[in-house]
């Protein structure tokens, strides 16, 4: 699997690189890692932090259940780059993979069903967090893309 | 359990206290708690999340898990939510427009007065 270059490699302005085992007791850690680097990032707001820290954990958590049902003892990789204006997370997992375009849909609002779904809401609202996201998996493993912008630039786009 | 909860009655409701991350390692505890409230008889619940500090889809499946299963029992649940990052969560799956978030206890209705 390619290694996923931040959306703009030019101005990253520090790199972070994690690797944690499967085991969901990390997730907070990462979550953790990933907030405290973006607010180094002067113009990262509190909102879109936390915007941040959601869209990850959904992810770390896919990430480490995708390990299981699976022996082995591969390692969750989570590399996090600070650019002006935005944080962009890479997470990368071997486990087994999903095809992110057969996931269930969601009732609307509206209905009285929505409230039934218990599940399913995870890739949903990583996607809802994010401001740009991107999966690939296959058989070999899952790799996704995160990127979350200050409200600065979401205000200049 | 990884959050704390405490339960205290204010008559005719319940309330759950959360205080903690719901993910997926904390969420779990939460069901928990609310099973053990049901399986005692207490149907009309409050979740007060003013403590929760993170909230995630794991989060958000077992609040709406306590609704239905509140509901199974021809009871209410109603929600307790005044921090902004916890509502964004919230908002951000449209779950607001199902499910009222309440600013404070005081704002949750009567049972009886409340929508089904």
């Amino acid at each position: 699997m390619s290694e996923v270059e931040p959306a703009d490699a030019d101005e990253t302005t520090g790199e972070i690189v994690l690797e944690i085992p499967a085991r969901t007791e990390f997730v907070s850690f990462v979550r953790v890692v990933v907030a405290t680097a973006a607010e180094l990032e002067p113009h990262m707001d509190t909102e879109r932090i936390d915007d941040l820290r959601v869209a990850v954990s959904e992810a770390t958590t896919n990430a480490i259940e995708a390990h299981v049902n699976n022996d082995s003892t591969d390692r969750i990789r989570v590399q996090c780059n600070l650019a002006e204006d935005q944080v962009a997370v890479v997470i990368h997992d071997g486990g087994v993979g999903f095809d992110p375009d057969d996931l269930p849909e969601l009732p609307p609002p509206e209905s009285p069903e929505r409230l039934l779904h218990e599940s399913g809401l995870g890739v949903p609202l990583m996607r809802m967090s994010a401001d740009e996201s991107e999966i690939i998996s296959n058989e070999s493993g899952t790799e996704v893309r995160l990127v979350v912008y200050s409200s600065r630039r979401r205000r200049r786009s | 359990m990884h959050i704390a909860t405490r339960r205290h009655e204010r008559p005719p409701r319940t309330v759950i206290s959360v205080y903690g991350d719901l993910d997926v390692v904390g969420a779990p505890d939460l069901r928990q708690e609310v099973v053990a409230a049901v399986a005692g008889g207490d149907v009309c619940l409050i979740l007060d999340l003013s403590g929760v500090e993170f909230i995630d889809s794991f989060g958000l499946g077992v609040v709406i898990g306590s609704i239905k299963r509140v509901r199974q029992r021809d009871g209410d649940l109603a929600l307790v939510c005044p921090e902004p990052r916890i509502r964004r969560v919230f908002e951000l799956c449209d779950l607001d427009r199902v499910l009222p978030l309440h600013l404070a206890l005081t704002d949750v209705p009567d049972p009886a007065a409340a929508p089904r």
